[in-house]
């Protein structure tokens, strides 16, 4: 299994990354992907900036279980989480997941684990600016159903 | 010595990102924030006994009884809202 985790300020270039992941094996039949955007509105107050900030070492740790955790249960030929910290800005890609498999099923379903478990084991910790003030967010409950719905 | 760390929300509320301690009369978490509370006051046993507060020892996630030797990095934070 080829693995690629970075934690960055730098964007990310999707196209290159989904090009790297099939490059992994000649039995690849799909590759599925999930991109995070900085959302301008939040519990209905605009958003000016996002600053993520994480525990450096744990934190690709982590992600790192969590590709194996996934790769234990489907089928996993290629994964590639690169997460951006520092200042963002509403419209900035904050987040890349990209799986590939033998077949779309497992690319999926591997994909989308990855992408809850990271909104609820990883240690990073978001803070918006916005028009009524700086606040630190705190975890959503549909994060943590979403995240608890692959334990059953 | 054993190096505590602190991130995000709780970070800014003890306006500190780290402290080292000695390691003498530690041998566990919850004495390691027994001896902060005794350094930088009882506020500090608050902010980290909340309930939302997450631990890691080593950067592995822990509960407070886990065990803390001379070396260990101890970290305090609160839920991650990471993705």
């Amino acid at each position: 299994m080829n693995i690629r985790i970075s934690v960055q300020e730098a964007s990310f270039e999707a196209g290159e990354e989904i090009k790297g992941l099939g490059k992994a094996s000649r039995e690849i039949g799909g590759i599925s992907v999930f991109v995070g955007v900085v959302r301008d509105i939040n519990d209905d107050d605009s958003v000016q900036g996002l600053y993520l900030e994480h525990y450096p070492g744990m934190t690709e740790k982590q992600i790192r279980t969590i590709i194996d955790d996934a790769a234990a249960r489907w089928d996993v030929k290629a994964a590639t989480v690169i997460h951006r910290i520092g200042q963002l800005f509403p419209g900035d890609e904050i987040v890349f997941v990209g799986v590939a498999s033998d077949h779309r099923g497992d690319a999926f379903d591997a994909c989308e684990f990855i992408i809850d478990y990271l909104k609820t084991r990883a240690t990073f910790w978001k803070k918006e600016t916005t028009d009524v003030g700086d606040r630190w967010l705190s975890t959503r409950d549909s994060d943590i159903r979403a995240a608890d719905l692959w334990e059953s | 010595m054993i190096e505590v760390v602190f991130f995000a929300s709780l970070r800014e509320e003890l306006g500190s990102e780290s402290v080292s301690m000695n390691a003498s009369g530690v041998t566990d978490v919850r004495e390691v924030i027994g001896k902060l509370a005794e350094e930088k006051g009882i506020r500090w046993s608050d902010l980290l006994t909340r309930d939302n507060i997450l631990v890691a020892v080593n950067q592995q996630m822990v509960d407070q009884k886990a065990a803390v030797v001379d070396k260990d990095e101890v970290a305090f934070f609160p839920p991650v809202t990471g993705g």
